[in-house]
């Protein structure tokens, strides 16, 4: 029984990490091109930007909201406790999203594009940048009381870290961004998205660089963890992977090649990933409340596993389908005709 | 207390203000998915390019719904954890996992199909994209069922119990099967449905009465006839069971729906309220224009009451809903569309089998396509005055005799929550608008009657079949 009552948390911090990995890279290059659209000139480019994203941002973002409802599930604590805490950067997520959202309804049908060209742009640069404040704040620790109770301050979300974290994020989104549009568009566009590319790659080191150098030596705890095997292995292995797939990225932008930094992107999302959940793990507020205590009861944790755990193939088979309906390089700026 | 400094009241408005804004986009989405699979489906089977024509029309209506319908669906799921924390907490073993279905199953299904079922037509098979529209459609019900079980078991809690602060459930599925779930979720579905019948309804008559495209809508028109036939009094029926569940579990809600303040005795009598004029201070109605012996032939079809009814006296002010009015006229709203919806779809039967729906003589009939234009917005007033009636009539309870909406709201500082609050204001409002003039827009262009359907026979544009991905790992320059 015991180990049941570990080992079902254990489950769901591994499909919640799953989702949470789906949603960060695929609406990730969705909000990047979002962001990127800001700084491109004309209308006719603008209009390719979003075509390229038409018929999957509403999936892409999906994956957000089930991760939401899974949360609410699986840790019904850290839901509340969570989006209490976080009350004011999740509803700047959240207008972002709902202006990005908007956007691709009405600008089809609007003769002034330039505003809702804005709402997209803006959208996706506010929705992303109140999940990087959100990242950050998770992972410096969220104050609370024996119960596990929110008892800070409505910003103490804010501070230089979780602004470290917010930028690079953002420097993330628009790398991704930009190798999905080299995947997705030919000629001048995609020379302009492997300039943008190589730059965004520079300025995510950076800030990846800063946050890895920064937290062991503000937080002592991640500190003792990080430094005593069999952990230590690990994460002396990270950089120097993360270092061989940077490399192949920039060679990859180098050679002009189509599709290769989209996948070493991919694959630099996900070992950051894999970091950063090793050092939260087995908190799901890190060094505050475990994935035990916030879990919901075992048969709670049962019963979704039986609803949602086994739709996941479902669910990865048919996005991915329509991913591979939509393949090929996007050409003018709306699908067929009207 | 003073509503700006009044977390609990400004968290029960801004949760009103979304759930009243987001329920406008989601009723046509998932009505009008039903009505395009039977259209999409009848021409697959008949091969009329009249049924693609409109099934390309009418998808543009339905994709600008869609996307707004995602926008403002997105604060509900995140609000229980910002705004009602306590309530997140104590229930989340059940309610948060049905929120989490909801997502698996149902929002992913429609997103991952939709674009297919948008863009997809030149590109995958018609009996492909036939699926994918099913898909959609199957998704966004999918959705109103899992909505409406967590919201029943609201209502009606069942499965568990509450222990120590927290609902423990030991059996899930009688926790989805609670008592009100069977009932609301047909209620719900119809109302979807009638709904978006008489908006395409309406909108078919907008163009007769100008005289545009008339046999082309004169088909919509007599689409939606066939199913309202079905459709509108099923939906008074379904409701008068709402009703009676809501007598047999809700004896709160029950009387604040009649207004009645005196319990009635089982045996007695009791008089049925057209109108009245409810006065909470005093304990009574000021007014009241009453049909005698009303309330048992609505409830039981007979004039004695088999059960004692409640009067709102019976309880603490604090006990039971506050906003009678509201609730009491929100019900007659709603059901008063009930019964005049059915009666147009009546009327335009009879009109039908006299010959004079036929695209020659239809436009004749100004008083008939007024009154459907008319009726388009009526089915939304109808939804949201019964999500009052269901919602402000649970009052004080959020969990029906389990939990307290002032229990249940997060503690956060008051100007936190008016802050957001003004600022979805602003944006649904503004929102709202856009809709209308886009969706206004769509509507005064008018269908493309030129579009060339795709092909059956030959090959699709892209092979829908998945093929061996091999990278092209040479430089650019060397391609081609
Ligand atoms: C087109 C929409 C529509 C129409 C024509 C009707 N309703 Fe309705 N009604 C709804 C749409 C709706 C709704 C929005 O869908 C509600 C809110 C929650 C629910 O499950 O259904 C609802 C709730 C609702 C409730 C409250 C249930 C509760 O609080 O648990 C009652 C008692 C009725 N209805 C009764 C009726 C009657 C007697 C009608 C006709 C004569 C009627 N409704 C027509
Ligand atoms: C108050 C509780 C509600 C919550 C928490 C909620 C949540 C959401 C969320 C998060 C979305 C966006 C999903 C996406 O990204 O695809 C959404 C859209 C949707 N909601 Fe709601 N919703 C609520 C009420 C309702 C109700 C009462 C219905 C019943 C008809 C409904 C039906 C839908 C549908 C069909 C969509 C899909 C988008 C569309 O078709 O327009 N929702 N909802
Ligand atoms: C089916 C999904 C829905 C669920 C799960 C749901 C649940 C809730 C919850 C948890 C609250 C806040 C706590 C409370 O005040 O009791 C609430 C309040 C409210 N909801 Fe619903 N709701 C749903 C749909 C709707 C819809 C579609 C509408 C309106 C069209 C609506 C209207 C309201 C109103 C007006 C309040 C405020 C009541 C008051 O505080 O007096 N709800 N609902």
């Amino acid at each position: 029984m015991d180990a049941l009552l570990h080992f079902l948390p254990q489950v769901w911090f591994v499909i919640l990490a799953l989702f949470l990995f789906l949603y960060i890279m695929l609406d990730g290059f969705d909000l990047g091109v979002g962001i990127l659209s800001l700084t491109s000139s004309d209308e006719e480019r603008r209009g390719i930007l979003m075509t390229s994203l038409g018929n999957v941002w509403d999936a892409n973002e999906t994956w957000l909201v089930l991760m939401g409802g899974a949360l609410f599930g699986a840790f019904p604590l850290a839901y509340g406790t969570i989006l209490n805490a976080l009350y004011i950067p999740i509803f700047i997520m959240i207008f972002g999203l709902i202006f990005r959202a908007v956007a691709f309804e009405f600008r089809e049908h609007s003769s002034r594009k330039v505003f809702w060209n804005l709402a997209f742009g803006i959208g996706s640069f506010l929705a992303a940048l109140g999940q990087g404040f959100a990242l950050g704040a998770v992972i410096e620790g969220i104050p609370v009381d024996a119960a596990g109770h929110f008892v800070g301050s409505m910003w103490g979300w804010l501070d230089w870290r979780s602004l470290l974290v917010a930028l690079t994020l953002i420097q993330g989104y628009v790398l991704i961004g930009s190798t999905y549009l080299i995947l997705k568009t030919e000629g001048e566009l995609q020379k302009t998205h492997f300039r943008t590319a190589k730059l965004a790659t520079y300025t995510t080191l950076i800030g990846a660089l800063t946050i890895t150098i920064a937290t062991p030596i503000v937080y002592d705890t991640i500190r003792d963890r990080l430094f005593s095997p069999p952990l230590s292995y690990i994460f002396a292995a990270i950089p120097l992977v993360g270092i061989i797939l940077v490399w192949q990225l920039l060679k990859g932008l180098s050679a002009k090649n189509d599709r290769t930094p989209f996948i070493w992107t991919v694959l630099i999302f996900l070992l950051t990933f894999i970091g950063l959940g090793l050092i939260i793990f087995p908190y799901i507020i890190p060094n505050q409340i475990t994935i035990y205590q916030a879990a919901a009861a075992p048969s709670a944790l049962v019963f979704m596993i039986i609803f949602i755990g086994f739709l996941i193939p479902v669910m990865l088979f048919y996005n991915t389908y329509q991913y591979i309906v939509f393949r090929g390089k996007v050409v003018e700026s709306a699908y067929g005709e009207d | 207390m003073d509503f700006f400094h009044n977390t609990v009241a400004l968290s029960r408005s801004q949760f009103a203000l979304t759930a009243i804004f987001h329920m406008l986009w989601p009723v046509l989405t998932t009505g009008m998915g039903v009505y395009l699979v039977v259209i999409e489906g009848l021409w697959l089977r008949t091969r009329k390019l009249d049924y693609y024509h409109h099934a390309r029309f009418w998808s543009k209506l339905y994709v600008l719904n869609f996307g707004i319908g995602v926008a403002s669906g997105l604060p509900m799921e995140f609000q229980f954890g910002t705004n009602w924390a306590p309530f997140s907490e104590a229930v989340g073993d059940f309610f948060g996992s049905i929120l989490g279905f909801e997502g698996a199953m149902a929002f992913m299904l429609e997103a991952g199909f939709l674009g297919i079922m948008l863009f997809g037509w030149g590109r995958v098979h018609p009996v492909i994209h036939y699926f994918a529209t099913i898909m959609v459609a199957f998704g966004a019900n999918l959705s109103t069922f899992w909505i409406l079980v967590a919201n029943s078991w609201l209502q009606s809690p069942a499965g568990g119990e509450m222990v120590a602060g927290k609902f423990i459930v030991s059996d899930y599925f009688q926790a989805i099967l609670n008592p009100f779930m069977v009932r609301s979720v047909a209620h719900m579905f119809l109302a979807t449905l009638e709904t978006s019948l008489f908006v395409i309804g309406g909108i078919s008559a907008w163009y007769m009465l100008r005289d545009r495209h008339t046999a082309f809508f004169s088909l919509s028109l007599k689409i939606v006839l066939t199913i309202a036939i079905a459709v509108t009094p099923l939906q008074i029926y379904v409701g008068h069971l709402s009703a009676e569940q809501v007598a047999e579990r809700q004896p709160t809600k029950l009387a604040a729906i009649e207004a009645k303040w005196d319990t009635t005795p089982a045996g007695d009598t009791a008089p049925w309220s057209v109108l009245a004029i409810p006065d909470p201070d005093h304990g009574r109605n000021r007014w009241e224009l009453n049909i005698p012996q009303g309330l048992g032939y609505i409830l039981e079809f007979k004039p004695e009451l088999s059960h004692t009814i409640q009067g709102l006296n019976e309880w603490d002010a604090g006990d039971r809903p506050k906003m009678i009015s509201l609730i009491f006229y929100s019900f007659r709203i709603m059901s008063g569309i009930g019964f005049f919806l059915a009666g147009l779809m009546l009327i335009s039967v009879v009109q039908w089998l006299r010959g004079k729906l036929s695209p020659g003589t239809i436009t004749a009939q100004k008083w008939l396509l007024r009154a459907w234009l008319f009726s388009a917005p009526l089915g939304y007033l109808a939804v949201e005055t019964g999500w009052i009636v269901r919602c402000v009539g649970r009052q004080p309870w959020t969990m029906y005799g389990e939990i307290r909406t002032a229990d249940a709201a997060t503690n956060l500082p008051p100007s936190t929550v008016l802050g957001s609050l003004i600022a979805f204001s602003v944006v649904y409002t503004l929102l709202l608008l856009a809709t209308l003039y886009f969706g206004r827009r769509i509507i005064r262009t008018g269908p493309n009657l030129t579009l060339p359907a795709p092909d059956f026979d030959t090959h699709p544009a892209v092979d829908p079949t998945p093929t061996e991905f091999i990278p092209d790992q040479r430089a650019v320059e060397l391609r081609r």
